[in-house]
C-alpha cells in the first residue's frame, strides 16, 4: 500500500507555498454525465491530492502558538507575474558621491546641546536651539565689517540664503532621481503652474529673434525710416521694407484713373451689404412712399393754386422761406391764394 | 519652467500613498469584480458569490459599465483606470450577450495596465445555497486555500494551462510564510472534463484523526461549482512578462552563516571565541591573592575540617 501511495506522490506536481497540488495524468475516459457523479469523481480525485499536500505540509516540523501549531512554509515555485514593477534604489545624492570620495561618513550627533551662553541643555535644531541667531543680544564690530550695514540683517539674510541654497540642491537631486524613475513614493514632482489670480505674471525670458525684431522696430520709427541712422554692428535689415499703404491717385488719368473709386467703392458696398437689413427700415419706407402719393395728387390738384402754408404766412411777412419748395412754388401763384384758402377751411370742417 | 515638489500633507495621505508604491515584497494582490450593460440573474450570482469568497481582498462595483470590452483596442481603458483607482491588480468582468451568453473576463494587470485575459463562459452553476452540510464545516474568511488541479487538460492545452495560472492567482490569496494548521479549511478542486471546459468547485475540508501526524482529509462541497467553458484568451506581452517576473534579492535577509542543511535537517558550526584570560584585569584587592594570609589559612582549614569531621561522627553515632 505505502509504495503505492508513494507512486501516486510522486506523479503529482506540488507546490507548497500555494498549497497547490496538479495531477497531470488523470484522463476522463468518458466524463460521466449525470452532475453528482462527476462531482464525486472529481471529488474523489481531489481528496487524494489534497492528502498529498496534507502529507508534505503536516511533515513539517511545527511550532507551537497560542492560535495552534504553526508551520513555515517554503516559497511558492509556482512563478507568477508581479502586480507593479520593482522598486529602483534611489541614485546617490550630490552630497553622497562627494562624501564617498572624501571618505566622509556619517556620524550620530546628540539631539540635545550644552548652551554655553544659557548654561543649559537645549536642542540642536529646531525651535529654541542652541547659538540661535535670534538669541545674540549683541555682535561685536569687527574691522572689517562696512559701515552702514546691519549685521543682524546681514545674519538673517545669509540663513535665508542657505535655506534656499539647501532648496535648490534638493530638487537638483530629486531630478536626478525622477530621471531614473526611483523617486521617493509620496513625491510627486510637477511643473509649476501659472498663478491663476494674474496679478504676478511670470517673467519671460526674451528670446534672440523677439530682441531683434525690437530692435528693427526701433530703427525704422524715426521719421526718415531709419534711413540716416547709423547701423549697429549685427543688427538685421528691418523686417517691412518700404511702404505699408499705397495712395492711389484721386484725379483720374491714363490707366489707374478709376482705380481709387473702384477701391473706396468696394469698402463701400461691403459695408453696406453688411448693414443693409438695418439700413432698411419697412415702416418708414412705406410712409415715405404714401407721402410721396399724397404730395403728387397735391400738386396735380394745386396746379395754379398756392399751398396753405403759404397762404398763412403771406400777410404776416412778404419775405421768402428759403428752404420749402412749397412756398417757392406759391411764389409763382400769388394772386389766388385767398380763394384757395377758404376752400381748403371748408373741406377741413367737414 | 520650474518644478515643484508635492508632497502629501497629512501622514494619512503619505501612507495611503507608500501603501500603493511598488515595493520589493509585494501585499496580495486586490480583485476588481464588475460587470456590463447587461447580466444575466445566474451571472450576478456567480459575481456575487466570487465576491464573497474574496471578500477582504475583493472590491464589487454593482454599476453598469458600457465602455468595458478588455478584448477590444480601447475598450481597457476605464477598466486600466478602476485599477489605478482601486490599486486592484486582479478583475473579473461580467457580461452577457446574445453572441456569448454569461461572460466571464478573468484578468490580470501589471503596472496598472492589462496583462493577460482568459474568457470563460460560465455553465452548470450551483450556488452557495444550493448545498446543504455541516455549517460547522463552512470555511473562514480570508483562510488559505488548497487547490487541487485534476486533468492533463492542464498541461497539454495551452488555454487550459492560462486559466489554471489565473484561477491560482485569483484565489490563493497573499503569500505567507507562516501556515496555521488548524486555519486549514478549505480547497478548490479544478477538473479539466474536456479541452476547454474546466469544472470548478468549492470545497471546505474535514480533518479527521488518522492515528497518526497527519489527519485524513475529507472533502466537503459548499459551492460555488460550475463549469467554465474557455472562449478566448490572451496570453501576455513577452517583454512584459519578463518584465513581471523579475525576482526581487532582498538586501535585508543575509544568508546565515556556519548553518548547513541536509536530509538529516540543519546543523550549525559554532565558533567560541578565545577566552584571552592572560589578559583579564587583575584586582589588587583581591583576598585569594594576598600572600601573608595564603600561607596562614591552609593550616587552620585543616583544622577545622578535622574538627567538623569529628563532630559530625559524634552526631551520628
Amino acid at each position: 500500500m505505502e509504495s503505492m501511495e508513494a507512486v501516486a506522490a510522486d506523479n503529482y506536481q506540488i507546490d507548497l507555498g500555494n498549497l497547490m497540488a496538479f495531477d497531470p495524468n488523470h484522463h476522463f475516459q468518458s466524463v460521466p454525465s449525470d452532475r453528482d457523479e462527476l462531482a464525486n469523481e472529481c471529488l474523489q480525485r481531489g481528496t487524494e491530492l489534497v492528502q498529498a499536500i496534507a502529507n508534505a505540509v503536516f511533515n513539517i516540523p511545527t511550532r507551537e502558538d497560542l492560535d495552534g501549531p504553526i508551520v513555515t512554509l517554503p516559497a511558492p515555485t509556482t512563478r507568477l507575474p508581479r502586480e507593479k514593477p520593482l522598486p529602483v534604489r534611489r541614485p546617490p545624492t550630490a552630497w553622497e558621491t562627494f562624501a564617498k570620495t572624501k571618505g566622509i561618513k556619517n556620524r550620530k550627533k546628540d539631539k540635545v546641546v550644552y548652551d554655553e551662553q544659557t548654561h543649559s541643555w537645549k536642542r540642536r535644531h529646531g525651535y529654541d536651539r542652541v547659538n540661535d541667531d535670534k538669541d545674540v543680544p549683541i555682535i561685536e564690530a569687527k574691522m572689517t565689517d562696512e559701515p552702514g550695514e546691519d549685521p543682524f540683517a546681514k545674519r538673517q539674510t545669509e540663513k535665508k540664503q542657505r535655506v534656499e541654497k539647501n532648496e535648490k540642491n534638493r530638487l537638483r537631486n530629486l531630478k536626478q532621481a525622477a530621471k531614473v524613475g526611483a523617486l521617493p513614493s509620496h513625491v510627486q514632482l510637477s511643473a509649476t503652474s501659472l498663478p491663476i489670480t494674474g496679478t504676478q505674471s511670470v517673467q519671460k525670458k526674451v528670446g534672440k529673434h523677439e530682441l531683434e525684431s525690437v530692435a528693427g522696430m526701433a530703427a525704422t520709427s524715426t521719421a526718415s525710416g531709419g534711413k540716416f541712422d547709423k547701423k549697429l554692428p549685427g543688427e538685421k535689415p528691418p523686417k517691412h521694407p518700404g511702404k505699408f499703404r499705397k495712395f492711389l491717385p484721386v484725379a483720374e488719368g491714363k490707366g489707374m484713373g478709376s482705380l481709387e473709386r473702384e477701391q473706396t467703392d468696394k469698402v463701400l458696398n461691403k459695408l453696406f451689404s453688411k448693414h443693409s437689413h438695418e439700413i432698411f427700415d419697412v415702416n418708414k419706407a412705406v410712409n415715405m412712399y404714401n407721402d410721396k402719393n399724397e404730395k403728387k395728387k397735391r400738386s396735380k390738384k394745386q396746379d395754379g393754386k398756392a399751398s396753405p402754408y403759404a397762404n398763412k404766412l403771406k400777410p404776416a411777412s412778404g419775405k421768402s422761406f428759403k428752404k420749402s419748395s412749397s412756398s417757392g412754388s406759391s411764389k409763382k401763384s400769388p394772386g389766388k391764394g385767398s380763394s384757395k384758402k377758404s376752400s381748403f377751411k371748408k373741406s377741413s370742417s367737414k | 519652467m520650474g518644478l515643484e515638489i508635492r508632497i502629501p500633507k497629512s501622514d494619512r495621505a503619505k501612507r495611503a500613498v507608500e501603501k500603493r508604491a511598488p515595493k520589493l515584497s509585494e501585499n496580495g494582490k486586490k480583485t476588481l469584480i464588475l460587470q456590463g450593460t447587461k447580466t444575466s440573474n445566474m451571472l450576478n450570482n456567480v459575481l456575487t458569490e466570487l465576491y464573497h469568497l474574496k471578500r477582504g481582498s475583493a472590491i464589487r462595483y454593482t454599476r453598469k459599465n458600457d465602455n468595458i470590452r478588455p478584448f477590444e483596442n480601447g475598450g481597457e481603458t476605464s477598466l486600466e483606470f478602476y485599477s489605478l483607482k482601486t490599486d486592484c491588480s486582479l478583475f473579473v468582468y461580467g457580461a452577457h450577450s446574445k453572441k456569448r451568453p454569461n461572460n466571464l473576463v478573468l484578468g490580470r494587470t501589471y503596472d496598472h495596465h492589462i496583462y493577460d485575459l482568459v474568457e470563460v463562459g460560465v455553465e452548470n452553476f450551483k450556488s452557495m445555497k444550493d448545498f446543504s452540510y455541516d455549517k460547522k464545516l463552512a470555511p473562514r474568511v480570508g483562510s488559505k486555500p488548497f487547490f487541487a488541479f485534476i486533468g492533463e487538460g492542464f498541461e497539454s492545452v495551452e488555454e487550459l494551462k492560462h486559466l489554471k495560472e489565473v484561477l491560482l492567482e485569483l484565489f490563493r490569496g497573499e503569500v505567507i510564510e507562516n501556515l496555521n494548521l488548524s486555519g486549514v479549511d478549505r480547497v478548490y478542486v479544478c477538473t479539466a472534463t474536456s479541452s476547454n471546459t474546466v469544472f470548478f468547485t468549492h470545497c471546505a475540508l474535514r480533518l479527521k484523526r488518522s492515528g497518526t501526524v497527519v489527519p485524513r482529509m475529507e472533502l466537503v462541497e459548499v459551492g460555488p461549482s460550475m463549469d467554465l467553458v474557455v472562449r478566448r484568451h490572451r496570453l501576455p506581452n513577452e517583454g512584459v512578462t519578463k518584465q513581471a517576473m523579475r525576482k526581487s534579492i532582498d538586501p535585508h535577509k543575509k544568508k546565515p552563516k556556519n548553518v548547513k542543511s541536509d536530509f538529516e535537517g540543519v546543523r550549525g558550526r559554532v565558533y567560541i571565541p578565545d577566552q584571552e584570560v592572560g589578559s583579564m584585569p587583575l584586582f589588587n584587592n583581591v583576598k585569594g591573592l594576598k600572600r601573608e594570609r595564603r600561607e596562614g589559612k591552609p593550616k587552620k582549614e585543616k583544622d577545622n575540617d578535622s574538627q567538623e569531621t569529628k563532630k559530625q561522627k559524634v552526631v551520628s553515632e
